[in-house]
């Protein structure tokens, strides 16, 4: 018998992400933001979700990716967490798919810099491979007020 | 109903009539003949302890049977109340408490020992008033009247009004001499008929809670429902705003009409909720009267406490927040501000102190003072006590105002109790206090007289969540500032935003009714000026080099005309190359485009370049008439440039006005400057996440009428931020610091001075003031630089001076010195560190110091009698100029 898990994905750079279904809140299209001046450059803003405000973390930047082009308009993936939802910002969503258990291995060697940090491991799909985003470690890392001087 | 339910009920309803019980206790104290009252205790424990044997608490009962018998008997006249009784039932009442807690928690009454108490109701009992005195009741009210009533009256008896009239007598006899006396008789006249007393032979029986009987005009509702009732209100809100400010884009007369209805409905609606979450201030002063009474007695005073405005409302959330805080404030006015009896009468007040609650609303705030007619706060001892406990420095505290130095009863770890007591001088409070009170967006302040008390005035915001908030514009972004902190507006104009703003050492201010007020720059603060909004792409428009250029080429020309120079027709230039017409076409792409003067310049600049172009030609042709005649047409344009150009330098400044909003952060005032100042508005205050709220410049966020969301300016936060409070504190310093003279002024007066050893035998005395430590240290840390021996401190380098040596005493070499350790005095002058090395420290004594003579003696300011010995007063400034004069000598040697 195998485990499977439900994986909510998404596009970085061609980078194909995962994050667990059950954490997802909502998948939505890109909202206006307010800017906060003195945090982060990774904390894109807040956003109003239906009277929830929300701050939006602009995932490139936080795996210290270049920008993404002007043109192009981020899409949310809206996370839970203990301290309430948080939305990523993503350059495009996949499906939502269907992981076996037995597929996983934790992050490669290979893998450098912030990918280490804020990846769980990767699943070994038939087509491509897909780094699970560790939610709490993408948010954590903005905490330590670095945007202050 | 299920046995839990009809506990949890039954625990409902007893603290509610517990708190009432202290309070009126407390007032049976004052006034024991009062029936009313006495009625009213009588039939609160009576309730207890029947449903407590309905529901086998035995304990419960056994306790509440005595109080109750003692009760009786005070109410059938064969007692009278005695301060002991008192004592007895509000321990009665206190032991209820603990066994109803105990109850909650565990559904079990617990293991306890009331023994004592119980010996003590039981003894008191049998003290007959035979044996008392008889006639004392006489005296003091009116003969017990009537007999007990039967049972089932009394659980007609309807419970709200039941309330409400013990509630109303309590509080109209508590207060005999805060006036309204109309009101105490009201109360006996409207309620006399209900003060039949109940009792005797149901004593024992079993009896229904009072509870039902109030169904008929107040239900019980959760807080939590009404949380959320609220969390869907503010939601509406939001709502109506949004649609509101749609409505008001379109031209649909309908949806106008609309969603004016919503928005009236709304607002009805939003007091009517709020309101359900009010209470009124009087829930938590009802528990003072016993605390008060509590802390009088262990203290040994007599204090008096008075309400006023107790009906005042505040939110739930709100009143629980200022709870502590207030008992603390009021503990700490009996303990700290009222004098004992005998210090009283010697000061010609009434033995018996006062202690005065005031609540009222006043532009959508609540306003709560506490004022005692205490001894008021001691300046002196407030200052020494900072000092002593290193909060302030003594160079500092010597120039603080009154008003400062009543602040620094705020600040953590002060406490000026002469002897930590139960009560209070822990050194934990009126920070505590404060800090709370700020949590929820008020502001506290004290005022104090000496010998005539002080008053504890607090601002408290109706609700914290829905705000009234001022919206500003700064960088292209859009803040919310709570109203709570707005002092007011200033828009500064033309002429007035360039003199306006001036700078005191780099620090831009701004002279506000003749008082200088420090300026922050939210663009600054937030560091969004590099933003791309409109105005800061502006290239800066230079209007007296726009007008120097136009002044040269017209002259130019007029040198053509007079033969001087010749130019060709073709050096000209056109209009576009020509630099004021680049500079035109500058301000014609930037915000100014929109002026007409500026199309006006720009055309009349395009004429004079065409006047040029012909005067030239038709000079290079000869022909000279026309050629003067088309100069005086350019003349005319130059002209018309020249009055545009000051038209459109108007507007530019006009643009460039400065708005300022003066807001309050920790008693300081300071002015915030943003790019616009929009209208004041009702936000809903939501929290930030986690990793926002680390940076202490924003309170929380809103969503605004567009949908979009805004942040809230944590304006104490943003004064920490911009340093706003240290700095004028430090500029209130280097002004006065100025003075050198000071220490010499001072002298004259009542002062404290620092006396230390020098040389031998030598004493000397330095102004307290003037000393910002007293460190030691070892010889190992004592280093060169140069000549002159320094320490490292607190991140700089301290250089040492020798006093006995600059006094003329003996050189010491650092080898025969057999001291381990320096004693350093260390003097803290415009933001540099001296150390004064001394030989000794002797003491530092409070004296009225008169300067005998000045002996002219190096270093010294004169010499006063200190301690019955003559001592000479040390020159501070003076001995560390002698020094750096020395040193460069030395140097130069």
């Amino acid at each position: 018998m195998t485990d499977t898990q439900q994986f909510c994905t998404f596009f970085l750079k061609e980078q194909f992400f995962g994050v667990p279904v059950q954490r997802v809140q909502e998948v939505i299209r890109y909202q206006e933001m307010t800017r906060v001046p003195l945090v982060p450059p990774e904390i894109r803003g807040l956003i109003n979700l239906r009277g929830q405000i929300v701050m939006a973390l602009d995932l490139r930047r936080r795996f210290e990716m270049e920008e993404r082009p002007g043109s192009q308009l981020p899409m949310n993936v809206v996370v839970r967490t203990e301290d309430g939802a948080v939305s990523f910002l993503v350059d495009e969503i996949g499906d939502v798919l269907e992981a076996r258990e037995e597929n996983f291995e934790p992050p490669p060697e290979t893998l450098h810099g912030k990918a280490r940090e804020l990846v769980r491991g990767v699943y070994k799909l038939q087509d491509r491979l897909m780094l699970v985003l560790d939610p709490e470690r993408a948010i954590a890392g903005t905490e330590t007020g670095r945007g202050e001087n | 109903m299920s046995d839990t339910e009809i506990i949890k009920e039954f625990l409902i309803e007893s603290y509610e009539n517990l708190d009432r019980l202290d309070q009126e206790l407390i007032a049976l104290e004052k006034d024991a003949a009062n029936r009313e009252t006495l009625a009213s205790v009588f039939r609160t424990i009576h309730t207890i302890k029947g449903t407590s044997g309905f529901l086998a608490f035995n304990q419960l009962e056994a306790v509440t049977h005595l109080g109750e018998n003692l009760l009786a008997r005070l109410r059938d006249g064969q007692l009278v109340l005695t301060s002991e009784i008192t004592t007895a039932l509000l321990s009665m009442v206190d032991a209820v408490r603990q066994i109803l807690g105990n109850i909650e928690t565990t559904g079990q009454e617990g293991k306890r020992n009331d023994q004592e108490l119980i010996d003590t109701l039981t003894r008191l009992l049998q003290n007959q008033v035979g044996n008392i005195s008889a006639a004392a009741f006489s005296e003091t009210g009116p003969p017990p009247r009537g007999l007990p009533k039967a049972p089932t009256e009394l659980s007609n008896v309807p419970f709200s009004e039941d309330k409400a009239n013990a509630d109303d007598a309590a509080a109209a006899i508590a207060r005999p001499n805060a006036g309204e006396p109309r009101r105490v008789e009201g109360v006996l006249v409207e309620h006399g008929t209900d003060s039949s007393p109940e009792g005797g032979a149901t004593i024992n029986g079993p009896h229904p809670p009072h509870g039902q009987s109030a169904s008929e005009s107040t239900i019980r509702v959760d807080v939590g429902q009404l949380d959320r009732l609220m969390n869907g209100m503010s939601e509406l809100v939001l709502l109506r705003n949004q649609i509101v400010q749609y409505s008001n884009s379109t031209d649909d007369s309908e949806l106008q009409g609309t969603s004016q209805r919503l928005n009236l409905l709304t607002t009805e609606l939003q007091e009517g909720v709020m309101k359900t979450r009010m209470q009124p201030i009087g829930n938590i002063w009802s528990k003072f009267p016993r605390t008060v009474r509590d802390v009088a007695l262990t203290c040994g005073k007599q204090v008096r406490i008075e309400m006023e405005g107790k009906e005042t409302e505040l939110d739930k959330t709100i009143i629980e927040a200022i709870k502590d805080p207030l008992t603390h404030l009021v503990r700490n006015a009996v303990d700290h501000g009222i004098e004992s009896p005998e210090t009283r009468r010697a000061a010609g007040k009434s033995p018996e102190g006062l202690l005065f609650l005031r609540a009222f609303h006043e532009g959508g705030q609540v306003n709560i003072e506490i004022s005692d007619d205490g001894s008021g706060l001691d300046f002196e001892k407030i200052r020494n006590k900072a000092i002593q406990k290193a909060l302030v420095s003594a160079d500092q505290a010597a120039r603080m105002t009154e008003r400062e130095i009543t602040n620094l009863i705020f600040l953590p770890g002060f406490s000026t109790a002469e002897k930590v007591t139960n009560v209070s001088g822990r050194g934990v409070g009126m920070d505590v206090v404060r800090t709370n009170i700020e949590k929820i967006g008020g502001t506290v302040d004290v005022q104090s007289r000496p010998a005539r008390g002080s008053t504890v005035r607090m601002k408290i915001p109706l609700t914290l969540a829905i705000i009234p908030a001022l919206i500003v514009h700064t960088g292209g972004d859009r803040y919310a500032i709570p109203q709570v902190s707005l002092l007011e507006l200033v828009r500064l104009e033309g002429e007035q935003a360039c003199n306006g703003v001036e700078l005191v050492n780099g620090a831009p201010v701004h002279r506000l009714r003749g008082k200088l007020l420090p300026l922050v720059y939210l663009k600054r603060e937030l560091k969004t000026e590099a933003a791309n909004s409109p105005v800061s792409n502006q290239p800066q428009l230079d209007f007296s080099l726009a007008r120097d250029q136009h002044r040269q080429w017209v002259e130019k020309i007029r040198q053509v005309m007079n033969g001087k120079l010749t130019m060709a027709a073709g050096e000209a230039g056109s209009h576009e190359k020509c630099e004021l017409g680049k500079w035109i076409h500058s301000i014609g792409s930037g915000q100014l485009s929109k002026l007409s003067d500026t199309h006006l310049l720009e055309d009349s600049h395009r004429k004079l370049h065409q006047s040029i172009l012909r005067v030239l030609t038709l000079k290079q042709e000869g022909n000279a008439a026309q050629a003067s005649q088309e100069f005086a047409a350019l003349e005319l344009h130059s002209e018309t440039i020249t009055q545009l150009l000051a038209g459109v330098e108007m507007h530019a400044q006009d643009r460039e006005s400065v708005n300022i909003v003066v807001l309050r952060a920790d008693d300081r005032q300071f002015g915030l400057v943003v790019d616009e100042i929009n209208d004041t508005e009702e936000i809903v205050v939501k929290p930030l996440s986690k990793q926002l709220k680390i940076i202490n410049t924003y309170a929380g966020a809103t969503i605004m009428g567009d949908g979009k969301v805004a942040l809230i300016l944590d304006v104490m936060g943003l004064a920490q931020r911009a340093s706003v409070i240290s700095e004028v504190r430090d500029r209130a310093l280097v002004e006065k610091g100025n003075d050198d003279a000071l220490g010499a002024d001072k002298l004259g007066k009542h002062s404290a001075v620092l006396l230390f050893q020098y040389g031998e035998s030598g004493r000397m005395a330095v102004d307290l003031a003037l000393v910002a430590r007293l460190e030691e240290f070892s010889r190992a840390d004592v280093e060169f630089a140069g000549h002159q021996e320094v320490v490292q401190y607190r991140g700089q380098i301290m250089p040492l001076i020798r006093v006995s040596e600059l006094l003329g005493g003996p050189r010491i070499n650092s080898a025969q010195n057999n001291h381990e350790s320096l004693q350093v005095v260390v003097y803290a002058q415009k933001g540099r560190s001296v150390g004064l090395v001394v030989d000794r420290i002797l003491d530092i004594v409070e004296e009225s110091l008169v300067m005998q003579s000045h002996t002219g003696r190096k270093g010294t300011l004169g010499s006063a009698v200190i301690q019955k010995r003559v001592t000479d007063i040390l020159d501070v400034p003076g001995l560390i100029a002698t020094a750096e004069q020395r040193q460069l000598l030395e140097a130069n040697a």
